[in-house]
């Protein structure tokens, strides 16, 4: 029986392995094949089944009009939508938090969990629903097809999840600590500054690490609300997969666009195995 | 504490939200009371016109409401037992734990739209690895093409890539459990199928019901991928509704029916994901 269950358990996971990491090897490999090892009939192992090549890869740093694929600008958009938004909802979503977390508040029957609901709940809106209404609005005020306009859009993407994760992280807490500075003469802001917020770190972390990741991976409102003067990247990748692009350059372009927040992954193991994650996630 | 202080902690974040989505969700109900289209663009009034139309006269609205239910809800199954299934077996000893553990989050930290670039390689019909492999049993299924198959396709996508947050969501829960009716389920001698069944499953019945609740609703808005994958095809058969009320409004601009068309679906999506979280909560809680 027990041994049943160890063989079966490593085999799920080896499976489970393999499923993983299939498709990154595919680019991986794909990414230094020529003409006739992606169309003659499909290949696998560099040097026996086809001779590598660093075409895929060098086409990355070619201007487009030597036929490179120009993804450094839309990079380097991604990179400053997804970091000032992020930031902005931390701000703003750290002090509502901090806010809801500390205080009372009550006007009629809103009290303070169904303004954190309110927060929350803003996740449940289907992007569409926003979309029409927002390409209209900043059309007319034009700020469609900018970076500004994407910033706005996203506030309203991660602040929830902002505050969704400090609300929690700040509830854990204690609250002797603020009431200590206070009777110490700190005011509310420095308690909050100087106190509560050095001890916040690992929340904080956390929430900018959800806020980047599920700011980086947007592509609905980037496709929606952006045409040609700016480009994020997967939008970008994604207009190479229509065109012509082939294979190794597509794949190439699409592993370097991956690759930063596969970082992200390790932090989050580190602070999930220290048992920070387990307060911040409810 | 001071009264004063309290609000200016919580009112800038608040209004800032406030802010940006008044304005958009009563623009959405206005308009959806109105004609705009491409010829006639512009706010006029043709009251409920739009809504007669949507829930007397268009099957593929609805059709595509259905799909995306049987698309999210088996995903969302699949992702519940598989993560579930994962992270019971690196939340105790396993040699390299903290190597799978890191694996098996990575897929939800790649760009799903990106990764449906690479996967649209994969399960290419002629030039796929996937295809290459099963020929050797003489089968070469229609990944994108086949109206049946290409559902399938866009699950496989989808578990690959949602299934590390499920993991993420029940790991942490599972690292938070207390200790002690571990230690009494070891010391009457339980079995590890009793111990989960009696123990582990009990325990976890409220992060499972976040974890499932909150999977639900990134789900139900299933768009991207389907976008890269299929475009919704073969014909409409991997359509979603987000992607119909896309092609509606933004590809045909007809931005009024479409406005319909998104807030009957915001209101479905709040009422059935409200049932589900009751449903959920009475089912999981009461063993």
């Amino acid at each position: 029986m027990n041994k049943l269950y160890i063989f079966l358990k490593y085999f799920f996971i080896v499976v489970w392995t393999v499923f993983v990491v299939a498709p990154f090897l595919w680019a991986l490999t794909t990414s230094f094949k020529d003409f006739q090892s992606v169309n003659g009939g499909v290949t696998y192992i560099p040097w026996v089944d086809f001779e590598p090549n660093l075409e895929g890869w060098k086409v990355l740093i070619k201007s487009p009009a030597k036929g490179g694929v120009d993804i450094i600008e839309p990079y380097f958009n991604s990179l400053f939508v997804t970091c000032t938004a992020s930031l902005i909802s931390i701000i703003l979503g750290t002090l509502s938090a901090y806010a809801l977390s500390r205080y009372t508040f009550k006007a009629g029957f809103v009290k303070n969990n169904d303004i954190t609901f309110f927060f929350i709940s803003q996740r449940i809106m289907p992007p569409i629903v926003l979309s029409i209404p927002f390409f209209l609005f900043l059309s007319s005020i034009n700020l469609l097809d900018s970076l500004t306009g994407l910033i706005v859009v996203y506030i309203v993407l991660l602040m929830p999840i902002a505050v969704w994760i400090m609300v929690d992280f700040f509830n854990k807490v204690p609250r002797e600590i603020d009431e200590t500075a206070l009777i110490d003469g700190c005011n509310p802001y420095q308690a909050f500054l100087k106190v509560v917020l050095p001890n916040s770190i690992p929340g904080l972390i956390v929430a900018g690490m959800f806020c980047i990741i599920f700011g980086w991976i947007d592509f609905f409102f980037a496709f929606i609300l952006t045409f040609t003067e700016v480009q994020l990247l997967p939008v970008k990748i994604v207009a190479l997969n229509s065109s012509v692009t082939p294979w190794w350059s597509l794949s190439a372009s699409a592993l370097v666009s991956v690759a930063p927040l596969i970082i992200v992954a390790f932090i989050v193991e580190r602070y999930l195995s220290k048992g920070n994650l387990s307060g911040a996630i409810k | 504490m001071n009264f004063k202080h309290k609000y200016f902690f919580l009112f800038p974040g608040l209004f800032v939200l406030i802010g940006i989505l008044i304005f958009p969700i009563i623009f959405v109900v206005r308009l959806s009371l109105s004609g705009w289209n491409s010829y006639n663009p512009g706010l006029d009034y043709i009251g409920l016109e739009n809504y007669i139309r949507l829930f007397t006269d268009d099957p593929r609205f609805w059709e595509s409401f259905f799909r995306l239910s049987f698309l999210s809800v088996t995903t969302v199954i699949l992702q519940y037992v598989i993560g579930f299934a994962l992270a019971h077996m690196v939340w105790k000893d396993i040699k390299f734990k903290r190597f799978f553990r890191v694996l098996f989050l990575v897929p939800m930290m790649t760009t799903p739209v990106i990764m449906t670039v690479i996967w649209r390689t994969f399960f290419h019909e002629s030039l796929g690895p996937v295809n290459d492999l099963l020929s050797v049993f003489g089968v070469a299924p229609k990944w994108l093409t086949d109206p049946v198959i290409a559902k399938f396709t866009v699950i496989i996508v989808e578990v690959w890539q949602w299934t590390p947050f499920m993991f993420l969501l029940l790991l942490a829960g599972l690292l938070s459990l207390p200790k002690e009716p571990f230690l009494a389920a070891a010391i009457d001698g339980a079995s590890p199928v009793r111990k989960f069944i009696y123990v582990t499953f009990p325990l976890m019945a409220p992060i499972s019901i976040g974890a499932i609740i909150i999977r639900l609703i990134e789900a139900s808005k299933i768009m991207d991928t389907v976008y890269v994958l299929t475009s919704g095809g073969p014909g409409t058969s991997t359509e979603t509704s987000s992607f119909y009320i896309f092609i509606k409004g933004l590809r045909e601009f007809q931005m009024g029916y479409a406005a319909s068309m998104s807030f009957t679906y915001l209101i479905i999506m709040i009422i059935s994901l409200t049932i589900i979280a009751k449903v959920l909560t009475k089912v999981l809680l009461k063993e």
